[in-house]
């Protein structure tokens, strides 16, 4: 089946002119009839030069937003230009865009779908209180959305027309607002949530923090989130 | 009596750096009205310390000094919820218009380049 639906990858980046070039490159070989556009979100490298260069659209903010700022960004450039998916790829190089047809297919029966680590694909392990969050907030979020989802963080996502609407006007910059809020408002206003399996790639650049103490505090800001999340009209 | 002294200046004090604030419209007037409110309600106070007695009373509060000071604790913790709320609000704002001027940039340096294509283009 050609691909007939207009698609736009958003990238957003702070600070990886280390691998942003790659990552863009990667994304226009595999999906040559996608746009990409990188937001920078406030970049003090030469993020934004060197995706441009690399051939992607880039939207520069003025200063830091936080992901949830550069992704609503995004989803309002994508609605003005009415793209029918856009689809939303990490900077740092951890997400296969050779996953990227896979997650459209999904579409086919929901409005926004989950690129997923832990659902059978890849290797990725985490350990301790990062791990017990991940268990409530996927256990919790597959209730509201009514599907099993493993990996309510993961910023690998796929959405169609209706999601991008809905985007473009709510996506919170609070840390993991960006991820976990998301799902909660789009299930509430009636939009199906669905995963596939995607294995995760090590990150081109950069280390993911493994200390106990940020794993702790990760769980107390999962949980406060998720919570307001629900109370939330 | 000295301490009758020292209230009422702080009272008169703040009423003044209100209203120069005001007067070089540094301050806006819904906070301006606030603030005024408070000064003209504290100095009779201070300079009466007794005159809330009688409602202390009612409320089952010993002095009415006691009670001036409940109430000015749960005034303050008003005033910075709103500080926060205000800021909320602030933050979203800028926000929205970080956004807006990174998208209106975007498309004007798009519309940049297709102007160049276009004019490069000789047919």
């Amino acid at each position: 089946m050609t691909e007939t639906r207009q698609l736009l990858i958003v990238i957003p980046a702070l600070n990886e002119a280390a691998c942003i070039g790659e990552v863009v490159r990667e994304v226009r070989g595999e999906l040559p009839h996608a746009d990409v556009l990188v937001v920078d979100d406030g970049s003090t490298d030469a993020t934004g030069a060197i995706a441009a260069q690399a051939g992607a659209i880039v939207a520069r903010l003025p200063f830091n937003l936080g992901v949830g700022g550069a992704m609503r960004l995004g989803y309002r450039y994508g609605r003005a230009h009415g793209y029918d998916v856009v689809v939303q790829v990490d900077a740092d190089g951890q997400h296969d865009p050779r996953y990227v047809p896979k997650l459209l297919d999904a579409l086919d029966d929901a409005d926004i779908v989950i690129g997923a680590r832990f659902a059978g694909e890849g290797d990725y392990r985490v350990r301790g209180p990062r791990r017990w969050a991940m268990a409530v907030l996927s256990m919790v979020l597959s209730w509201v959305a009514g599907t099993r989802l493993t990996d309510t963080t993961s910023g690998f996502r796929a959405a169609n027309r209706r999601a991008i609407e809905l985007f473009a006007e709510f996506y919170p910059v609070e840390y993991l607002g960006d991820t976990v809020e998301t799902v909660v408002t789009a299930c509430r206003r009636g939009l199906r949530v669905r995963q596939v399996p995607v294995a995760m790639r090590r990150r081109l650049a950069g280390t993911p923090s493994h200390s106990p103490l940020k794993a702790t505090i990760y769980l107390g800001r999962a949980l406060t989130v998720l919570v307001l999340a629900l109370l939330r009209r | 009596m000295k301490l009758t002294l020292v209230t009422a200046l702080t009272g008169l004090v703040v009423l003044l750096v209100i209203i120069e604030l005001l007067r070089r419209r540094q301050l806006r007037e819904k906070y301006a009205i606030l603030w005024l409110a408070v000064s003209v309600l504290i100095i009779p106070l201070s300079l009466f310390p007794r005159l809330l007695d009688s409602v202390a009373g009612l409320l089952g509060v010993a002095s009415g000094v006691s009670l001036v000071l409940f109430l000015g604790i749960v005034f303050l913790l008003l005033v910075c919820v709103h500080l926060s709320w205000e800021v909320s609000r602030l933050e979203e704002e800028t926000r929205t218009i970080a956004e807006e001027l990174a998208l209106l940039r975007t498309e004007m340096s798009q519309t940049v380049h297709d102007t160049d294509i276009r004019a490069g283009d000789p047919t």
